[in-house]
């Protein structure tokens, strides 16, 4: 009877524990197969209304002309390196020559100056971004803490804060080009003036979300919190530091990805604009360029823009995940 | 004994929208050195205000506090507060959060080794030297209180001010927190003023028990003496004569008052003082 019922069991734990198995491989099966599916659907409709489309250009990029121009890129970008490195060789034996000859002869080397590839220009986009992103950053925090921290402050800079915000940085790269070339004058300029014009627009389109979230963060602060930093008489440079700045990070955290993500967008923009370095140019270029290939170039280019801005977030969420003592906040 | 705290007659007006609201009225204590005061009454009836003008973080609008003959203007850690809600900061560890009261307080007195073992020896007298380096997060309710009251005794306080420490507490963890509360309270004979909503745990833990009148204007309105021998033991007290006494002494009072809000005030003043508990508490 006992070993009836000890059959019974396990062939009922034996069921159970196959049952927990087929869950199991049924949610790790959704987690792959719908956004497959999805991402198919989207590549059908996307070659069939791309088939259907006649530009002056040719047709629309359909999924395959991106595939061939995503090699393209590559080579090209390849080619052109061993062009460069090719070009700094020959330099190289000239100088060598010219110095067996004339012993006293200073050697020169000229930079190269050949076109930015499409890696290129995806790298200078998200230099430039993230110095503006970090600019922002740094005076976006201390003010956003001050105006959390100080009622009065908030009551005289919120006006100023609510008018800026919505205002598109395009809208200020006119002034911001002006204002550069005026007073950036140097005669070998660290930093390009093109460069600088496009950073301190995304500096001026990260700043406002940041104050915003930070002194929301800091005004919300739990009151227990800073009681128990009135008990202990913190001083108020070490009751920012232990208190007010680790409770107002997950706030803080939401604003920088927020002002990372739009700045994304609109350092893109300007580029195009503006006729700044980067991949905006590149999609500017294209167009004016107007080949049979220059759709399809665009096309990549609007992938890649997306997917890069697709990793910068990720990337602000796992600094978050290290940073931030809130684990809940930095799930999504 | 030597008086240490002269609570001296305190009104605690609050300004609102309607007018202003008197929380407190001529409340007055007296509290001798390792005295262990509880405070109890209704929900409502300014017994956190009390504390919170003891702690500082209130100023009252007419009388004073006087510790040790000094007067208190503002919140210090000779007060230390064990608040309701533990209030530990989140992103320390058990350890770091009593770091952060020892190194402000013995900044000049301590060097780090002796800091270091004055936080063990805090942690290990609320029984948390298992989960010294957990954050908030990792540890139970019952737990985080621990740890807010080594924080707090870690201060070496004059004072011990307790705000409902076990109010948001299980019926077990609380009776288990109290042991260890009068297992504390008998090595280092601090004077304590807690406030509870809880009879027995008043009787219990208490050499007085201060109960006040219900708001608005609310004051001390009867002071009785737990004269009950220490240690004392939750299991035989039940059967004790004097304890029972103590016991229906403090939930006579507090049903008569209870009484005394539907009988004698007006309509008026039900309502008003139940839009305005919202700021007293």
């Amino acid at each position: 009877m006992t070993t009836l019922i000890n059959k019974f069991i396990s062939l009922e734990q034996g069921s159970s524990l196959l049952l927990e198995l087929k869950r199991l491989l049924m949610t790790r099966l959704q987690a792959i197969v719908l956004p497959t599916v999805g991402v198919a659907c989207f590549l059908i409709i996307w070659s069939l209304a791309a088939n259907a489309i006649d530009t002056s250009l040719g047709k629309f990029p359909g999924p395959k002309a991106v595939g061939t121009q995503i090699v393209n890129l590559y080579q090209e970008h390849v080619a052109e390196r061993e062009k460069e490195a090719a070009f700094y060789q020959r330099q190289e034996v000239r100088n060598a020559k010219r110095l067996a000859k004339d012993p006293s002869y200073q050697p020169k080397i000229r930079a190269y100056t050949g076109k930015e590839t499409f890696i290129d220009q995806i790298g200078t986009s998200l230099v430039t971004v993230l110095s503006g992103f970090i600019v922002a950053a740094i005076i976006a925090i201390p003010l956003g803490i001050a105006v959390g921290l100080s009622k009065a402050l908030n009551t005289a800079i919120n006006p100023i804060i609510q008018i800026f915000k919505p205002v598109s940085p395009l809208a200020w790269l006119p002034l911001v080009t002006m204002v550069v070339s005026a007073v950036y004058v140097s005669p070998e300029p660290l930093l390009a003036k093109s460069f600088v014009n496009s950073m301190i627009t995304v500096t001026l389109c990260c700043i406002w979300p940041m104050v915003i979230n930070t002194s929301v963060g800091v005004a919300a602060i739990n009151q227990d919190w800073v009681n128990v930093s009135r008990v202990l008489r913190l001083p108020s440079l070490v009751h920012v530091q232990k208190i007010v700045l680790p409770a107002s990070i997950p706030a803080i955290f939401t604003g920088m990805r927020l002002s990372l993500g739009i700045a994304w967008m609109v350092l893109i923009a300007a580029e195009m604009l503006a006729q700044n370095p980067g991949l905006g140019k590149f999609v500017w270029d294209e167009f004016q360029n107007g080949s049979s290939q220059s759709l399809s170039r665009i096309m990549t280019a609007v992938f890649v823009i997306g997917f890069i801005g697709f990793l910068l977030d990720r990337g602000m969420l796992q600094l978050q995940r290290i940073l931030s003592w809130d684990k809940d906040s930095a799930k999504r | 004994m030597d008086l240490l705290l002269d609570i001296s007659k305190i009104d605690m007006v609050f300004p609102t929208p309607k007018g202003d609201f008197t929380a407190l009225k001529e409340v007055d204590l007296k509290i001798h050195k390792g005295e262990f005061i509880s405070l109890i009454g209704h929900s409502g009836c300014g017994k956190s205000t009390v504390l919170n003008v003891v702690a500082g973080l209130y100023q009252a609008t007419k009388g004073g506090v006087l510790l040790n003959n000094k007067y208190v203007t503002e919140p210090g850690p000779e007060r230390a507060v064990v608040f309701q809600n533990h209030s530990l900061l989140p992103w320390l560890t058990a350890y770091q959060n009593v770091e952060l009261a020892v190194k402000q307080v013995f900044k000049k007195t301590m060097n780090s080794r002796e800091m270091k073992e004055w936080i063990e020896h805090n942690l290990k007298l609320v029984h948390m030297d298992h989960a010294i380096h957990k954050r908030p997060d990792e540890i139970s309710g019952g737990m985080k209180q621990r740890v807010g009251i080594a924080r707090a005794l870690a201060m070496q306080p004059e004072v011990l001010l307790m705000d409902e420490p076990f109010g948001a507490l299980d019926a077990l963890t609380r009776a288990h927190m109290q042991d260890s509360l009068m297992e504390i309270q008998e090595e280092l004979n601090n004077t304590v003023i807690m406030i509870t909503h809880d009879v027995d745990e008043a009787v219990l833990l208490s050499d007085r028990i201060v109960m006040m009148t219900n708001g608005p204007a609310a004051t001390v309105g009867e002071i009785l003496d737990v004269n009950l021998p220490r240690p004392r033991d939750r299991i035989s007290l039940a059967q004790d004569a004097e304890y029972n006494r103590l016991r229906s002494a403090v939930l006579t009072f507090l049903y008569e008052k209870q009484r005394k809000v539907e009988t004698i005030s007006s309509r008026e003043k039900v309502a008003s003082s139940s839009t305005q508990k919202v700021d007293v508490a």
